[in-house]
């Protein structure tokens, strides 16, 4: 360990360091359960308190996330899970899907983390950028009153890699 | 660890300018951070940044953003313009504290 002191200029953080400014990142989510719901989310919003430009499209059943019916309302299964290292049988009995739901929400909230619908809703106020899938709109016969006001708008797939242009990119 | 000098008082920072010892803070020395990273402060800033210290006090760690809003009633757009671009870290920063651990 060295100490050193330096009398003139104070050590202060780069927070503003022009090789900071103009990252972007595009995060595309196309899962409708909650457990996958929740990466988007959590580096969406790790992205925008780092100052980084941030734009969400949601595509196939990742419509569920900003479906007005459905986004308070995702659901999390033991079914095709390994990862619960729970009898897959035991993921099959009724009821059981409600209850692995509840637990998880619980689960998510003692850590003070939002609901789907409230996290975007902290998302948008930080600056993130929501676009919904044209072709999944479509498939789905949903239209723009569908789906949360602050979705910017339903895009095709060409759009949003055009509107991302130079972004860093996750498919989640 | 450095040892920096901030309006007079000797203070030891990380390698990237936080200090090390919330105790070393005083409102004058939050002034000057302030000051350091392009922010004036306001009343508002002071709430936020006197809030971010008591919560250090009874938590032992740096709010997020999150519950700063929330336990704060700040709306997260007003954070975002108070200390933009990096609110979190821009207050932790200012307030003597290390940068928030938490995800969210």
């Amino acid at each position: 360990m060295t100490t050193q002191t330096t009398e003139t200029a104070p050590l202060v953080p780069s927070f503003d360091a022009p090789e900071s400014q103009g990252r972007k990142l595009a995060i595309i989510c196309s899962k409708g359960n909650l457990d996958m719901a929740y990466p988007g989310l959590i580096l969406a919003n790790a992205a925008l308190g780092e100052g980084v430009e941030t734009h969400l499209f949601f595509t196939f059943w990742g419509f569920d996330m900003i479906n007005k019916k459905t986004s308070g309302d995702l659901k999390f299964t033991m079914l095709g899970n390994t990862a619960t290292h729970m009898p897959q049988g035991l993921g099959g009995i009724p009821g059981m899907t409600h209850l692995a739901t509840s637990q998880m929400k619980k689960a998510i909230a003692d850590l003070d983390v939002p609901e789907v619908p409230e996290f975007l809703d902290q998302i948008v106020a930080s600056g993130g950028h929501l676009w919904a899938c044209r072709m999944s709109a479509d498939m789905q016969h949903l239209g723009e009153k569908d789906l949360r006001d602050d979705v910017e708008g339903i895009i095709s797939a060409s759009d949003f890699i055009e509107l991302t242009e130079g972004a860093q990119l996750l498919f989640i | 660890m450095p040892t920096t000098t901030i309006a007079g008082h000797a203070v030891e920072v990380n390698d990237e300018g936080f200090l090390t010892h919330p105790d070393q803070w005083s409102d004058d020395l939050g002034v000057e951070l302030g000051r350091l990273i392009g922010i004036e402060l306001t009343d508002e800033h002071w709430k936020l940044v006197h809030f971010l210290r008591d919560d250090f006090g009874r938590q032992g760690e740096t709010a997020t953003l999150r519950r700063v809003s929330t336990q704060t009633g700040t709306p997260v757009k007003a954070l975002f313009e108070l200390f933009p671009g990096k609110p979190a870290k821009k207050m932790a920063y200012v307030a003597g504290l290390p940068k928030p651990k938490g995800c969210v």
